[in-house]
């Protein structure tokens, strides 16, 4: 078994770009001191490499050619494309792990018809996690995206199977992997409704993953998760395939929904890998 | 109407640093090459944040080409908000106001 660390974070690019706005900052360092515990531990996992599994924002892939799944597979990733002084993170380079993506990505694609690529730039939806997860990027990363952005969607049974194919993909290596599933769970991002959140929505999904009910996790229809969790709601299919991934129940480490300015219930949690 | 092509051009823009500069120094020229109403062409050169908002280009497009164009968050939220006051309702997409025009942040008015 070669998953030594499964997680859960928010992307918000708030969070690093508008942490001066803040009014409750004593709930934001909370925040952040969750973060950075989720740092420490991913470190002590021994972990050789970092999958992020995220719901990347047109950083990578457009309506021209829209892969439902795709895994980076590049030497190296650039970011964020995003102005530098709006999400306060500087451009940078980081590390891939072409060899052990491209094996993941071989494997993955026996059960789930992914795309890959060896080009990948990152938009706040990766910076923001690494920026508090390995702040050096010195630990290889291997980007997954699963578009929520639009219609057509992926189904979320899907965005399970593809977890599972992932962690399968991990226990037949022989390098220590971690993995972030990093979205919202309720939110209206880009919106002017910007800082609406559905807090009794976002519960129920996380007591969802605590008591790893998968039939409740995959029975949202889109239309209902439009309705109340808004289009950042979408993004529930990153958190839906770590759990696959890491096959033990989640244990939610923080949340909130009292930050606002940041634009999603903020979320730092770990599963139990089984 | 060719949203697709106004989010192609803003997409393309908003993760090339080439195109920001060309956008920056010539508009006009990195303009021609998308095939627009003069509309949406006059809009994307104006930087008209409440009208793209209402054409239905994807927020996270619209947000990225905001930041680009320096605007501050509670001015860019606003004006997503005036251009519906103007235009009327999102037309297309998932990105439609549905809080009424209400904010949910503490927030300034706009400058």
């Amino acid at each position: 078994m070669t998953l030594v660390y499964a997680g859960l974070t928010s992307h918000a690019p708030g969070m690093t770009g508008r942490a001066h706005m803040v009014e409750n900052t004593n709930e934001r360092d909370l925040l952040y001191a969750a973060l950075d515990q989720q740092r420490q531990e991913i470190q002590d996992s021994g972990a050789e490499a970092l999958i992020v599994v995220a719901a990347e924002h047109f950083a990578n892939f457009f309506m021209d050619n829209m892969p439902a799944y795709c895994i980076g597979i590049g030497e190296y990733h650039l970011g964020p494309i995003e102005d530098s002084a709006w999400l306060k993170i500087e451009k940078t380079t980081i590390p891939g792990a072409p060899a052990l993506a491209g094996a993941i990505a071989q494997e993955v694609i026996q059960s789930v018809d992914i795309a890959y690529a060896e080009e990948w730039k990152c938009d706040h939806g990766i910076m923001v996690p690494l920026h508090f997860l390995t702040p050096k990027y010195d630990l290889p990363i291997i980007p997954m995206n699963i578009n929520c952005q639009g219609p057509p969607l992926t189904p979320l049974s899907r965005a399970w199977a593809f977890g599972e194919a992932v962690r399968r993909a991990c226990d037949l290596s022989s390098s220590k992997i971690a993995l972030i599933g990093t979205g919202g769970i309720s939110h209206w991002p880009a919106t002017p409704d910007s800082g609406k959140i559905n807090e009794a929505w976002d519960r129920e999904f996380l007591d969802r993953l605590t008591r790893q009910d998968k039939a409740a996790l995959l029975s949202y229809t889109d239309s209902e998760t439009y309705q109340d969790a808004g289009q950042g709601g979408f993004e529930i299919r990153t958190h839906i395939a770590a759990a696959a991934a890491a096959g033990g129940p989640c244990h939610v480490q923080f949340y909130t929904a009292n930050l606002p300015i940041f634009a999603v219930g903020c979320t730092v949690a770990r599963f139990s890998v089984a | 109407m060719s949203l697709y092509q106004v989010q192609k051009f803003l997409f393309n823009l908003n993760r090339d640093e080439q195109s920001k500069e060309q956008y920056t120094n010539d508009k006009t020229t990195l303009l021609r090459s998308y095939d627009l109403t003069d509309d949406e062409r006059e809009a994307l050169s104006q930087g008209d944040i409440g009208l793209l908002y209402v054409m239905g280009v994807n927020g996270q497009i619209l947000m990225h080409y905001a930041a680009f164009l320096g605007i501050e968050w509670f001015d860019y939220l606003e004006l997503m908000r005036k251009g519906i006051t103007e235009h009327g309702q999102v037309r297309a997409g998932v990105y439609a106001m549905t809080g009424g025009g209400r904010s949910f942040t503490k927030e300034r008015e706009i400058s």
